[in-house]
């Protein structure tokens, strides 16, 4: 039998043959059997299992947490979701915070539910992220550019001063530096990456480092 | 005595009735089947599948010292797995000093294993090669370690 070809985002099976059900740009990777996706532009996002997403938490239920993650509903997360977490020991998490996670199950016909750690137990990276920073939200897009591996626009960042930054699926950044300044200057080249073109960004990345 | 002959018949007519069903049913399995080959397609709603991401958590210019471990760590996983077999990690302690370990080792451990009368013995030997006295009696003792017996009280 043939080997197994994915159809991913943007495209749907129907019949033997497949359907488009976005615009955009037709992707093909040929290793690992071939894949075939569309390259949308999209602002809205929809929960996708596996998905590490930014989550806002806007209630606590009991056992469970309420996230904002910009979908159309809140996702949910259990207070045992994290590394370390037992009945005893409860994760410290008031309304408010920011939580790096996962989706577990993200379907149209449940609720999303999210975990802060992985298939082994462990937390790699998920969890509280901590104070001060800055959120904000950009398209989809433009998530999907910056986490592809050497991405132009976070080598030439990451040479003007020290931060950190925390990439969300789900269109949301989070960055923090060691001035408010600094954090909203890559904040600013951030949002305005999606509309520059390489030269551009250059030219402004160059006037900063000069000052 | 006919009324079992009579069950007898009917039971037969029952079975035949139900394998008649039963293979009338044996007729419906058959279309699904046809119809269940076509599926080399998956179909995925998630971006990470199909593209190569990078881990969505950095850190720059050791800002975060944690999480600049983890990136190195998330994105060794993802490219670097064949590769991984042939960087063996690099071992604390070399391997002569390892053979040279192993063999104190073996002996030390050796002697804990041993009885008491022939751990006397090993000592005896041992001490008789650290004195260096080869007077070519191995029977004799040195004096130091005569061997203790019971003494009887002099009245």
């Amino acid at each position: 039998p043939r080997a197994r070809l994915l159809c991913g985002p943007g495209l749907r099976r129907s019949g033997a043959g497949l359907l488009v059900t976005k615009c955009g740009l037709l992707r093909h990777r040929p290793a690992g059997g071939g894949a075939y996706w569309v390259d949308s532009q999209q602002k809205r996002y929809v929960p996708v299992k596996g998905d590490h997403v930014i989550g806002i938490v806007t209630a606590k239920a009991g056992d469970v947490f309420r996230l904002d993650v910009g979908g159309s509903e809140p996702a949910s997360l259990s207070y045992l979701a994290f590394e370390g977490a037992t009945k005893r020991n409860r994760p410290n998490l008031q309304v408010g915070d920011l939580v790096y996670g996962q989706f577990v199950v993200a379907n149209k016909d449940m609720e999303p539910e999210m975990v802060c750690i992985d298939s082994s137990g462990k937390s790699s990276g998920m969890g509280i992220i901590g104070q001060d920073g800055f959120l904000f939200k950009v398209s989809l897009g433009l998530i999907r550019k910056l986490l592809a591996p050497k991405c132009e626009i976070i080598q030439e960042l990451s040479q003007l001063y020290p931060f950190e930054l925390v990439l969300g699926m789900n269109g949301r950044i989070w960055v923090k530096a060691k001035t408010v300044q600094q954090t909203l200057i890559i904040v600013n080249i951030l949002e305005a990456c999606e509309y520059m073109t390489a030269q551009q960004r250059k030219q402004a990345l160059a006037k900063l480092s000069g000052n | 005595f006919m009324q079992r002959g009579l069950d007898s018949q009917t039971k037969k007519q029952l079975e035949e009735e139900e394998k008649k069903i039963i293979s009338e049913e044996h007729w419906y399995l058959d279309v699904p089947d046809l119809k269940e080959k076509e599926s080399c397609i998956i179909e995925e709603r998630s971006f990470l599948r199909c593209e190569d991401l990078v881990y969505g958590r950095m850190s720059f210019k050791g800002f975060n010292p944690e999480i600049e471990k983890l990136m190195i760590q998330m994105n060794s996983k993802c490219k670097e797995e064949k590769i991984e077999e042939d960087d063996k990690m690099e071992a604390d302690v070399s391997d002569e000093e390892m053979a040279r370990r192993y063999e104190t080792l073996v002996g030390t451990i050796g002697k804990k294993f041993l009885r008491k009368r022939d751990q006397r013995v090993l000592k005896d030997d041992d001490e008789d090669e650290d004195d260096e006295v080869e007077e070519g009696n191995s029977n004799t003792r040195p004096s130091k370690r005569a061997k203790k017996m019971f003494l009887k009280p002099q009245d």
